[in-house]
């Protein structure tokens, strides 16, 4: 191996305090995930604001797996595209995981793995003898390679200055039900951390030193976090067909139905969930039990999404509401099924055949998650059609800090649904009659007492009365009236968040996952470029009109998504008509989440600056 | 064996049921269906049953997929909800349905190639799950809507209207569906009557779901010389395994049960059926002897019909799921939001 960088010993550098990345790399099915997460928590509980990201392979166990945690006393906790300090623990890697590390970045890896320090002169190297510590204190041959990599924990303990009683108060936390599993980790890490005060002089600038800014605050992955919402949603019937990344979301619903959602007089559910035979039955049950009056939703990906493509046209046309948690991934069938994409939009915009338009939502962070799942199943009711939740990988999978939930407190809207007693009241019901001029007909259930209760559910051939009809007049009033109603979604999903600064002629639209290195990106280029921007936040599909007004007070907007085509910048561009050649466009493709740097450079190079 | 004929208003029109309704109050809107297709026998001997058994129109929900088959809940129970599905998705929504509302009684109604090819692998988990329904195969061996393919139920060697010859094997929904733990399997034909009607009222009375494969020719692209499902054909080679009675829970009437001659099942609603021998002794609660039976009767191109297997004990779908008693649709939001303290505790230990 040759030598990367100019041979210069990294020079003594001033302190770097609550300012790094860390990059753990560790091979699939070794247990490092706990080790990971524990790193992670310590640091939260030590007051810096952090976010963990998990980059993992297609495969249970014997692939490489990354794990990069960054901390920042600011609150940047988007992905850093360098990595300040590595962990070295698996061999296959080794050598392109050091390679690719930033000049003055911390090494600290496995004494066991074929290393020569002088392959690169730039870092600052630690080596750790791990069989030999964990073989001291873990007496269990058994458990030695679960808990090596608690040794990394306790060391890297040592070296940032994180108390190690943070990292205890963690592994008693995670271990809560198994204090003996908590105490088998806590004795190893302790261990790595004595061997480090022992063995290591510090060499590196990073420090971390207490804050108080993440008090209050929560971590939880955002599968986990819509789950909830569904739950304190009175979601009654979850149905799904396992699929990465979504499977967390409907495994931590079924969690929390099975605690909190048993009825305590006799013991039974308030809700049903199916593991579905596959995502054509699994939409098919939300909708027939959406259409027997349930709240119903299921959870996949894109190729999901594909399947059930047909039947959310039939929720569509037929009006039958439905909850679907896109948690975004890339590429079909073997692609990267473990990686990160906002690659859906286009597709859930008008998923089916002929006319049609789907309200979407996009959650940025944990509450939103929460809130939105809510507010899904309340639109849902409240359009009778399919609403989309777009998580993505990198939000649903990974976990987060953010700030505890507000429980609910507007009643659950249930939409127009007649009971008997108000068909006696009305004396007639014409199923797709637009009474109230929101596009919005009156629905029933199966089961409603009444004669004038029962209609006959099809697709698109139908009158205002469900009589089966083929008449052009009646197929377009009905068309019309279903693109009245979602006029009225506009007014209705989450609307934008904006931040508008004076004078500036750049205006930043961007989504999701993007939100956070967006923020950051906003910093860099005011501070270090003197350059303003506007930002709008989308948080609902169809658009509020102040979408069209935002672009409109710009000179450029630039559309920042992660995909290859610019999704969300084209579906803007038909509603904004005459001001599209405002927007631009930022694409971020990669499957690896997108770093703020990756936009200011863009933004940089587009503007010719 | 009484010739098939379009949906009729039948004589007894204002004879009451036990709820007090007449047999118009079960029908539908007018047939569709090409004049003399099995199916509209089938829709009057279903507006029959439900009427006989007393059923509540507005708790019975009508599902089906796509195909003339699945026209038909049009035109029975007009009173009740319909669910015109799409193509071999009936199950799913069916389901989907039973799941927010277990009261509802749920007829649904597909075909050969809505079951057996597009719908296959939905049809096969809804009865593994034993979701509670009747589903009805309306069985003619093609596709009728768009005029005349064969289905994957077509017999090996018959032939389709230009002469071509089946060289597939058929697949055979009611040994599948034994297999499958399915708690009442039939088999019956659209121009036997009186045997479809009391498997119909079986069905009702069953908890749990009940397949009925009913062959029912189709008048128009399969009624011809060398089709196995035409009336001829099967008007010739119906074998009856035996004479079937139902007996509902609120007319009971006591028959006695000879050994050797009948047989009966009781069903958890307090209805029964009894079965007579007509020929070799049939035991339908013997799922190998329904196996061999099945087996026997395609290797012989033999068309059995009747009750071919019953266990009436094995729990359904919503039973399994431990539901509480109240549909999930209608449950009140006390029970379905939990409250503040439990969304506090669950922060609290995220923190």
């Amino acid at each position: 191996m040759t030598t990367l960088a100019a041979p210069e010993k990294p020079k003594a550098q001033t302190q770097i305090i609550n300012d790094f990345s860390i990059e753990i790399a560790t091979i699939n099915g070794s247990g490092s995930q706990t080790a990971n997460n524990m790193l992670m928590r310590s640091i939260f509980q030590m007051g810096i604001p952090c976010s963990g990201k998990n980059l993992f392979p297609s495969n249970i166990a014997g692939l490489p797996t990354w794990f990069t945690i960054r901390a920042n006393g600011d609150g940047y906790i988007a992905r850093k595209a360098e990595t300040d300090i590595l962990i070295c623990m698996n061999p296959d890697t080794v050598f392109e995981d050091i390679r690719n590390i930033r000049p003055g970045a911390v090494c600290l890896y496995n004494e066991e793995l074929p290393v020569s320090e002088d392959i690169r002169t730039d870092l600052i190297f630690y080596k750790v003898p791990f069989a030999k510590i964990v073989k001291e204190c873990c007496p269990e041959p058994k458990l030695r390679r679960l808990v090596t990599n608690m040794i990394y924990v306790g060391a890297i303990d040592f070296l940032l200055n994180i108390d190690l009683q943070e990292t205890f108060k963690a592994l008693r936390k995670n271990f809560s039900r198994k204090p003996k599993a908590a105490e088998i980790n806590i004795v190893a890490a302790q261990a790595g951390y004595d061997w480090a005060k022992a063995n290591l002089a510090k060499r590196d600038p990073f420090r971390v030193e207490r804050m108080s800014k993440t008090q209050g605050k929560i971590i939880l992955d955002g599968n986990s976090a819509a789950a909830l919402g569904a739950v304190f949603a009175g979601v009654t019937v979850l149905t799904w067909y396992p699929i990465t990344p979504s499977s967390s979301l409907c495994e931590s619903m079924i969690d929390y139905l099975e605690e909190y959602r048993i009825d305590k007089a006799t013991g039974k559910q308030t809700f049903a969930h199916v593991q579905a035979e596959d995502e054509l039955a699994s939409i098919g049950m939300v909708l027939g039990a959406a259409w027997a009056g349930a709240r119903a939703c299921t959870a996949t990906a894109g190729p999901g999404i594909s399947l059930m493509s047909e039947f959310v046209g039939l929720s569509y046309y037929a009006e039958i509401p439905a909850v679907i948690f896109n948690v975004q991934r890339t590429g079909p069938s073997t692609g990267l099924p473990t990686r990160t994409m906002q690659g859906d939009i286009g597709l859930c915009a008008t998923a089916s055949h002929g006319d049609t338009k789907h309200p979407m939502l996009f959650p940025a962070n944990l509450s939103e998650c929460f809130e939105m799942a809510g507010d899904a199943f309340d639109l849902a009711e409240r359009l009778q059609t399919t609403v989309f939740v777009m998580l993505d990988l990198d939000l649903g999978m990974n976990n987060w800090m953010g700030d505890p939930f507000a429980y609910p407190t507007r009643p659950l809207d249930r939409g127009k649904v007649l009971s008997a007693a108000d068909l006696q009241k009305l004396g007639k019901f014409e199923r797709y009659r637009d009474v109230d001029g929101d596009g919005i007909p009156y629905r029933t259930l199966p089961g409603t007492s009444h004669p004038a209760a029962s209609y006959f559910t099809r697709g698109s051939g139908h009158n205002e009365k469900a009589l089966y009809s083929e008449k052009p007049d009646d197929y377009r009033n009905n068309m019309d009236r279903l693109a009245r109603k979602f006029d009225t979604a506009r007014k209705l999903v989450p609307a934008p968040v904006e931040q508008a600064e004076p004078g500036a002629e750049i205006g930043f639209i961007a989504f999701g996952t993007t939100h956070d290195a967006l923020q950051e990106s906003r910093d860099q280029l005011r501070n270090e470029k003197s350059v303003k921007t506007s930002y709008l936040r989308l948080r609902g599909y169809p658009f509020s009109p102040r979408v069209k007004e935002f672009v409109a007070r710009h000179k450029h907007v630039y559309v920042v998504e992660q995909n290859r085509d610019g999704q969300m910048r084209d579906l803007l561009a038909l509603e904004v008509g005459a001001d599209c050649g405002r927007l631009r466009s930022i694409r971020h493709y990669t499957g690896v989440a997108i770093d703020a740097r990756f936009i200011t450079s863009s933004i940089l190079t587009q503007e010719g600056r | 064996m009484a010739e098939i004929a379009a949906p009729q208003v039948p004589a007894e029109e204002r004879k009451k049921n036990r709820l007090g309704l007449t047999l118009p109050e079960y029908q539908g809107s007018a047939s569709t269906l090409c004049t003399g297709c099995g199916h509209d026998a089938i829709t009057n001997q279903v507006i029959r049953a439900f009427y006989e058994m007393g059923v509540q129109p507005h708790m019975v929900a009508k599902m089906s997929g796509i195909g003339c088959s699945s026209k038909t809940p049009a035109y029975f129970l007009g009173k009740s909800h319909g669910f015109n599905a799409v193509h071999g998705r009936m199950p799913a929504i069916s389901t989907g349905a039973m799941l927010a509302n277990k009261q509802l009684v749920t007829i649904g109604v597909s075909g050969d190639g809505d079951t057996a090819s597009i719908g296959m692998g939905q049809f096969i988990h809804l009865v593994r799950r034993n979701v509670p329904m009747i589903y009805i195969i309306e069985n003619n061996g093609v596709y009728g809507l768009t005029k005349g393919q064969f289905s994957a139920t077509a017999d090996l060697h018959s032939k389709s209207k230009w002469g071509q010859e089946n060289q597939m094997q058929p697949i055979d929904c009611c040994s599948l569906a034994i297999e499958l733990g399915c708690g009442y399997v039939a088999r019956s034909f659209s121009g036997d009557m009186k045997q479809l009607l009391a498997l119909l009222k079986g069905a009702v009375a069953h908890k749990g779901l009940a397949l009925l494969d009913v062959v029912s020719p189709c008048i128009t692209f399969n009624n011809h010389e060398g089709s196995t499902k035409a009336y001829k054909w099967a008007k010739e080679h119906e074998m009856p395994l035996h004479e079937i009675g139902f007996v509902p829970f609120f007319e009971q009437v006591e028959a006695e049960v000879k050994p050797g001659e009948t047989k009966r099942i009781d069903f958890p609603d307090g209805s029964h059926v009894i079965l007579k021998r007509v020929g070799e002794d049939y035991d339908p609660t013997n799922k190998g002897q329904a196996l061999l039976t099945l087996l026997k009767a395609r290797e012989e191109n033999l068309f059995l019909t009747g009750l071919l297997y019953t266990d009436t004990k094995t729990p359904d779908f919503c039973t399994q799921l431990n539901l509480v008693d109240q549909p999930l649709a209608t449950l009140p939001e006390s029970l379905t939001r939990p409250p503040k303290a439990v969304l506090e505790e669950v922060m609290e230990r995220l923190r």
